[in-house]
């Protein structure tokens, strides 16, 4: 999408405007920071870097097929609404690999198709730069949260995370792979 | 100035997240469908009021039986609604759906009525029955040419909404004239479930 503003800011306006981008970060950094700052440290590393190692591929010419990315972030949304909505306790390094996947899966699905050129990479920047600040925001808003009720928030927003992600597996079967 | 501590901090921030999610039909990301996709979405499940009293249903009960199932019973009711709703995209068929629709007013409306309390389990097997075949109408009845994450989307805040909708009212349980105002309620529920019911079965 342009802007008008500069690729950068159209990286940025990407993520917002793109809910099966932002909603899965917000709902991992939920759930990271509902498990510590450990967690919450080392997933915001490993989800930035392969969000963009995996948007670099894509711009080289190195991306899945659309419709394994699809499944992809279908099933990734269940596996992060499930873990925010049950409270699971993993420990931090598979927490850290459910971000990595997150990171390349949505980090090419997003740049799968575009040709390589500075102005695509400042894009990709700028994203990854928005899932850095989105990310480490939701974990440290949960991380110091004692009263019940937002966590019980948080988790039901997982739920719906999760409802999310069975959809699109639904929709993907009826109507082949989403449309970016 | 007062300085808000970080719960305030944290539900304001929630409530930004969540205000980040509803549609962008104003803005230069030009998707063809996303904006219709979004309150065709939203719409689907208020659209009807079978459906309407029932999800409210559910908050009430759940607000009556207080913790956990407050919070228990509308975390299950949308993830075994999505498991209908993709029963109904790939095109099972499961007869009887209106009928079960109808009925859960009917059965939702009789717990809340009757205050009744069975264990844990078993409200949340209840409340999942009906959140299949809820689900299911959604997913068969999908019209064609929508956006899928932002229809998905709109329908899971909406059933979302409804449920903290009946939650809300349902904290009236506090005091004595709430629990009755509650009960009373329930009966309306049941009268609705039972007209859809006479619809459906005629």
């Amino acid at each position: 999408m342009a802007t008008g503003m500069g690729p950068v800011f159209d990286g940025i306006s990407h993520f917002g405007l793109s809910p099966e981008d932002f909603l899965p970060v917000i709902a991992l950094g939920f759930f990271a920071g509902l498990r510590g700052p450990a967690h919450s440290r080392l997933t915001l590393g490993a989800l930035t870097l392969c969000w963009f190692g995996g948007g670099l591929s894509a711009l080289l010419g190195l991306s899945a097929p659309e419709i394994v990315l699809s499944c992809a972030t279908a099933a990734l949304f269940m596996l992060v609404g499930m873990a925010l909505a049950a409270n699971i306790v993993l420990p931090p390094s598979v927490c850290a690999m459910l971000g990595a996947s997150l990171g390349l899966v949505r980090g090419m699905a997003d740049l799968s198709g575009v040709e390589e050129s500075v102005s695509h990479i400042l894009t990709l920047l700028g994203m990854t730069a928005s899932v850095f600040a989105i990310f480490a925001i939701a974990a440290s808003l949960t991380i110091p949260l004692k009263r019940l009720w937002i966590i019980v928030a948080a988790r039901v927003g997982g739920s719906w995370i999760a409802a999310l992600g069975l959809l699109l597996v639904g929709w993907i079967v009826r109507y082949g792979a989403l449309t970016r | 100035m007062k300085r808000m501590d970080s719960s305030s901090l944290a539900a304001a921030a929630l409530l930004a997240l969540l205000a980040a999610a509803l549609p962008t039909d104003v803005s230069a990301h030009i998707v063809k469908g996303e904006a219709i996709g979004f309150f065709s979405g939203f719409e689907h499940p208020i659209s009807g009021l079978d459906h309407v009293i029932a999800m409210v249903a559910v908050g009430l009960w759940g607000a009556q039986l207080g913790m956990p199932a407050i919070w228990v019973l509308p975390v299950t009711f949308p993830l075994v609604m999505a498991c209908g709703g993709f029963l109904g995209l790939i095109g099972v068929p499961l007869p009887g759906s209106e009928i079960a629709i109808a009925l859960s007013g009917v059965c939702l409306g009789a717990a809340v009525l009757l205050e009744l309390r069975p264990p844990l389990w078993v409200a949340g097997i209840l409340v999942g029955i009906f959140g299949l075949f809820h689900g299911y109408a959604h997913g068969a009845e999908l019209p064609p040419g929508q956006n899928a994450l932002l229809y998905s989307l709109g329908f899971v805040l909406a059933t979302g909404l409804l449920h903290a909708t009946g939650i809300t009212i349902g904290l009236i349980h506090r005091w004595q004239w709430g629990k009755l105002a509650l009960r009373g309620a329930g009966a309306f529920v049941l009268c609705g479930g039972a007209f859809f019911l006479w619809g459906a079965l005629s």
